[in-house]
């Protein structure tokens, strides 16, 4: 039942906001519901094990074959659980932001969150779908109404790119349906269908390409930097602490366990992409002025850890993923705030217009080092253990090992991959400190100059917002297995569904 | 025995307490509180240290091991949460606290300039070092040891970036970060290995898979190669040691804590903690010879013509802990813990007495405008001049029995190496009475200002001053060497549980190793006298070539910057303005442009809004779902 209130309280949540005349009406009524599926869904978390309060299922469309089935096993879990707790926190850390026709942005940002509990609870490749849709196009008017000067051009792309790959989506998924036994969307159907190994193969392109461009993985990146500029700050704290994890969690859930055959042969890949990726990434972010282009690049460094520790394929390393996509949730929103803060205050994100600033608001200073410190993974940081056990996994990982042929082009009788990648992600890793360390930098130390001389500490509301994102960042870092323990259950499903076994490897 | 280890977490977590405390409250306590507060956390967590130590002295406490919780137990990975007191941990916990605190009641005189908030700033982070340190030694796996490294190399960044409106000190704190976690990635990837071998990275069952010698030649090499390079960085060796001369920028007690006595150390202590493993690793031991010589005498030669007061001594700890690493790459690890030791002593107490002198400057550094201070600084001048003493190996002072116990190692496995390593010692007794003389004796050549507010500094500071300089001159007879005195060597005998005594090979004979001593010895007195000679009245250095080439320190600096530095910069330009922009943005929007070409086109079709026509879409999507599930 409580998977179903995931959904239904934020839809209709945004359907009423749409109704609701004053835009402070909507924006506390936003605020009221994002708290009561907070509430519901810790209560959930609570819940006794083997209970059905996490699971839902009902008749939809028979004739399809398809049913509205959801289902939040420990991976979901943790995502509904990122979802539910980070909305509260957008929502009170942008407050003082006020929009025009309100009542819609709050209701778009409503239907987003709708959207995105569907996407991470649906256990029916058609419903899948629908949701994920949901939780697309709000995000086309969120930027385009709403967003920065270049929003028209921007969403454009952003558009074109999401929507070419939901589409090839779509095929795919209508593919595998018309292979299984009893034509059915169920994913248990979608698991058990026939396929051989060379529809696995480009089947695997089909679903792929729609989760790289929603990670993004280099090279199909190039919206998000643009994107992450333009939206209205409450947005991109849902592209980039929510939306992202879309991609993730639908490689987890309806790629590695559905096409086994098709991930082994283009593991080492999109390894190989992931990993270009992270350098690629942060190496540009080295060059970066504005704050959010600097943070849109480092995401996208991030990120690539993720994918490479995902096709890594085994325990620990999709551990690390799942409590990692936590914790970039939490983590990349909190310098979001941060971002917005001085934005608010200065007129500008120009690391090159700022300084000083640590002497004026030493709060924020404070706060933000933390979290910056968090974004590279510190011991005693929630980032430490997610990208600790990523990098095991992606280190003692045999699922690069073995002949292969990189792109179709490229032969390679690959062995110790997973040292190799180790090695070059852990370059991203320092660059990752660089970057963010020479941000600290100019943006919180040196002198004041004319803009920043006359600047405040933050108020208390949004220091209570920080305050609250960095306990969750320090007391994650320091006991972080009850919320491995969620999802341990689930990971070790699912690579037993995705591994192929005795397949010999081509 | 539970009883005494249930004491062991809260040596960490009372400076952790007072950083919380000083850091929340630091606008609201004046100086004198914020100051007790610092100084009293950490002075009660050396209290409990003492315990632990005898403790651990009289055989009582086990293997120390005391678990705490699971920090991550997954799949087949298990790293617990656990502390090992033991005997190696307990003599670090000692130094840690007893030369902490020292420093934190000499920087309460110190730093009373500062405004009350950042006064508060600066003990709260040292009480964060304390704790950081402590976990470093404290850990009884690679990971939680692993925490504290990390965290130490944070407090190090914070404290050097201390005076942050100032650039050039925040360049200097990045600086130092990033070169520390290019080592700690290497520290990182031996975890990593260590894990998919052993399932845990516990130091007692790595230690026995090893003793079990269930590691391939291959992994061990590998291994200890990894952590060296993570020793590098922390521990400021070739290549990794331009971050610590520049690290200086930190206030002097900083210098002293962080920068000299402890957290540079913490990587002997890893790899003296793992000795059973690089025991094993031969080739590691030669390349951990030759760096660890390579650095002494790099290091030292810098220091012949540095003139600001801190840089000397900077450069003098790169050469000292160059020796460290000597003792640890000839297997003389209780000879590299020993100097560890001794070496807090006397180079907390040079860096102390340094910013004593920097602190009645008026914040000058440089050399050659100082001059005659002896007699307006007694105090500082003779605990300062002992401690020259103590680093150049006069006997009976507590340098004199630790590096001769590193040169004798050197000795009985390379003659190379130790003529080099003696060669070294000497610069470093003429470095230092330079130092010394240019700075004490001659005559004062400040401005009259200066000459003005000369003065000796606050009880505050001279007291741990005398206290590190009694130490300086009693250290080092924890470990008199059997030929003095049969059973003088303590720390052999205290250390054997974690450090096995393997003598392997060719000792010395007695005449010999007099002899080698007498040598030392000797050469040593004759460098003091060549640098009384040159510097016991200050004339102006000449300009040579070779002078100019140490004074720009071999412009390693500048050779970083060209071949690593600024290409990698180069890269991240052109990945984006030639990768980025006109390759992959170009294309998407080409293909963008020509769906809007196409569009237009179509236009009649359309009110002109893609939106209205998604929503009116989703909409009916959302409609049709609706009607067929409730209706239906």
């Amino acid at each position: 039942m409580i998977a179903v209130l995931m959904i239904l309280i934020p839809l209709l949540g945004g359907i009423i906001s749409f109704f609701l005349k004053k835009g402070n009406t909507a924006r506390s009524f936003s605020l009221l519901s994002a708290v009561v599926t907070m509430v519901i869904m810790l209560y959930g978390m609570l819940a006794p094990k083997g209970t059905t309060l996490l699971s839902f299922s009902a008749d939809w469309l028979p004739m399809l074959g398809t049913r509205f089935s959801l289902e939040a096993d420990g991976i979901a879990r943790v995502l509904t659980l990122l979802t539910a707790i980070a909305y509260p926190l957008i929502l009170v850390s942008t407050w003082q932001h006020t929009y025009k026709n309100a009542n819609r942005f709050f209701g778009f940002m409503l239907l987003t969150q709708a959207g995105l509990m569907g996407v991470f609870l649906a256990t029916d490749a058609l419903l899948f779908y629908f949701f994920w849709e949901l939780a697309l196009i709000p995000v086309y008017f969120l930027c385009s109404i709403w967003g920065g000067e270049r929003r028209i051009p921007v969403t454009f792309k952003f558009f074109i790119y999401t929507f070419i790959g939901s589409l090839l989506m779509l095929v795919g998924i209508i593919y595998v349906y018309s292979k299984t036994a009893d034509h059915s969307f169920a994913l248990d159907s979608f698991y058990h269908a026939t396929l051989t190994g060379g529809e696995q193969s480009w089947l695997f392109w089909m679903f792929f390409v729609a989760f790289a461009i929603k990670m993004p993985i280099f090279p199909f990146h190039s919206w998000q930097p643009d994107t992450y500029e333009q939206s209205p700050t409450a947005t991109t704290m849902v592209l980039s602490g929510l939306m992202v994890k879309m991609g993730i969690f639908a490689v987890i859930r309806w790629l590695l366990p559905l096409l086994p055959v098709g991930v082994n042969n283009w593991a080492v890949s999109v390894s190989f992409l992931s990993v270009i990726g992270i350098i690629y990434a942060s190496l540009i972010a080295l060059k970066q002025d504005d704050m959010k282009r600097l943070i849109a690049y480092s995401s996208i460094a991030h990120i690539g850890l993720m994918s490479l520790a995902l096709f890594a394929n085994n325990n620990v390393g999709m551990q690390g993923v799942v409590i990692q996509m936590f914790n970039h949730g939490i983590n990349i929103i909190a310098l979001w705030i941060v971002v917005e803060m001085i934005e608010q205050q200065f007129g500008t994100r120009k690391m090159s217009e700022l300084g000083g600033i640590a002497q004026k608001a030493p709060a924020l200073a404070l706060l933000f080092v933390i979290v910056a410190l968090a974004n590279i993974a510190l011991p005693l940081t929630n980032g430490f253990v997610g990208e600790f056990l990523m990098f095991n996994g992606i280190f003692t990982s045999t699922a690069y090992d073995g002949n292969y042929t990189l792109f179709g082009t490229w032969h390679l009788n690959a062995a110790n991959l997973g040292i190799i990648f180790t090695i070059l992600a852990g370059i991203g890793i320092i660059l990752s400190a660089v970057y963010t360390l020479r941000a600290i930098q100019k943006v919180l130390y040196g002198e004041t100059n004319n803009l920043t001389a006359g600047g405040r500490d933050i108020k208390v509301n949004e220091k209570w917002v920080l305050a609250v994102i960095v306990a969750v960042i320090i007391i994650i870092g320091i006991y972080p297995q009850p919320l491995l323990d969620v999802s341990h259950g689930a990971v070790t499903e699912v690579l037993q569904k995705a591994d192929i076994g005795n397949l010999i490897k081509k | 025995m539970e009883n005494i280890l249930a004491l062991a977490w809260l040596v960490p977590l009372l400076p952790f307490l007072g950083f919380v405390v000083i850091g929340l409250g630091r606008k609201y306590f004046s100086k004198n509180i914020t100051g007790i507060l610092g100084s009293g956390v950490v002075l009660v967590s050396f209290i409990f240290s003492l315990i632990l130590f005898f403790d651990v002295r009289n055989g009582i406490t086990g293997d120390g091991i005391v678990h705490y919780f699971n920090f991550i137990k997954v799949a087949n990975i298990s790293i617990p949460f656990e502390f090992q007191v033991d005997a190696l941990s307990s003599l670090f916990l000692l130094i840690i606290t007893g030369v902490g605190f020292l420093i934190h009641v000499y920087s309460v005189a110190y730093m009373h300039e500062e405004k009350k908030e950042h006064f508060g700033r600066y003990f709260a982070y040292l009480n964060l070092f304390i704790f950081f340190m402590l976990l470093l030694v404290m850990g009884a796996n690679y990971v939680v040891m692993f925490m504290g490294w990390e965290g130490v190399g944070l407090c190090s960044y914070l404290l050097i970036g201390f005076w942050f409106k100032n650039n050039d000190f925040n360049y200097a704190a990045r600086k130092a970060f990033i070169m520390n976690r290019i080592g700690d990635l290497a520290f990182l990837i031996a975890v990593f290995w260590i894990i998919s071998i052993v399932g845990n990275a516990n130091f007692s069952d790595v230690f026995e898979f090893a003793r079990l010698k269930e590691f391939t030649a291959t992994d061990i090499t590998v291994i200890t190669l990894l952590l060296f390079i993570g020793a590098t960085g922390k521990s400021a060796q070739i290549p990794l040691y331009t971050w610590l001369p520049d690290a200086m920028a930190g206030p002097t007690p900083v210098s002293a804590l962080i920068h000299a006595a402890t957290m540079v150390t913490a990587g002997i202590y890893m790899i003296a903690r793992s000795n059973i493993l690089f025991s094993m690793a031969h080739h590691t031991q030669t390349v951990i010879m030759v760096i660890g010589t390579a650095t002494a005498l790099l290091a030292a030669s810098i220091a012949l013509r540095q003139n600001d007061i801190k840089k000397v001594l900077a450069y003098s700890t790169v050469s000292q802990l160059g020796y460290m690493f000597i003792a640890l790459g000839t297997g003389a690890y209780v000879a590299a813990v020993f100097h560890v030791m001794t070496h807090a002593f006397f180079k907390a107490l040079l860096f102390l007495g340094s910013g004593s002198v920097i602190h009645a400057m008026g914040g000058e550094q440089d050399i050659r405008k100082m001059g005659g201070l002896r007699k307006k600084m007694p105090v500082t001048y003779w605990t300062f001049l002992l401690g020259c003493i103590a680093i150049a190996g006069v006997p009976p002072l507590s340098g004199f029995f630790s590096k001769d116990a590193i040169l004798l190692s050197a000795f009985e496995h390379n003659r190379i190496i130790y003529a080099a390593a003696l060669f070294g010692a000497l610069l470093t007794a003429f470095y230092m009475f330079r130092l010394c003389f240019i700075t004490f004796n001659g005559k004062f050549r400040g401005t009259a200002e200066q000459e003005h507010h000369l003065h000796e500094s606050p009880a505050t500071m001279t007291i741990p001053l005398i206290i590190l300089a009694a130490l300086s001159v009693l250290g080092g007879w924890v470990g008199i060497p059997e030929l003095i005195m049969n059973g003088g060597d303590h720390l052999s005998t205290f250390l054997s549980p974690v450090i096995a005594l393997a003598k392997d090979g060719h000792g010395v004979s007695h005449s010999t190793e007099w002899m080698l001593m007498g040598l030392s010895t000797g050469l040593v007195l004759i460098m003091i006298y060549f640098a009384w000679n040159r510097y016991g009245r200050y004339k102006e250095e000449k300009e040579t070539a070779v002078g100019k080439i140490l004074a720009n320190k071999w412009y390693v600096d500048e050779i970083y910057n060209k071949i690593i530095v600024n290409p990698v910069s180069k890269l991240g330009s052109w990945l984006e303005e030639g990768m980025e922009k006109t390759g992959i943005d170009a294309f998407v929007n080409n293909v963008g442009r020509g769906v809007n070409y196409l569009s237009r086109h179509f236009r009649y079709l359309q009110s002109g809004q893609v939106g209205s026509y998604i929503l009116l879409m989703v909409l009916s999507i959302l409609l049709f779902f609706a009607y067929q599930f409730f209706i239906k």
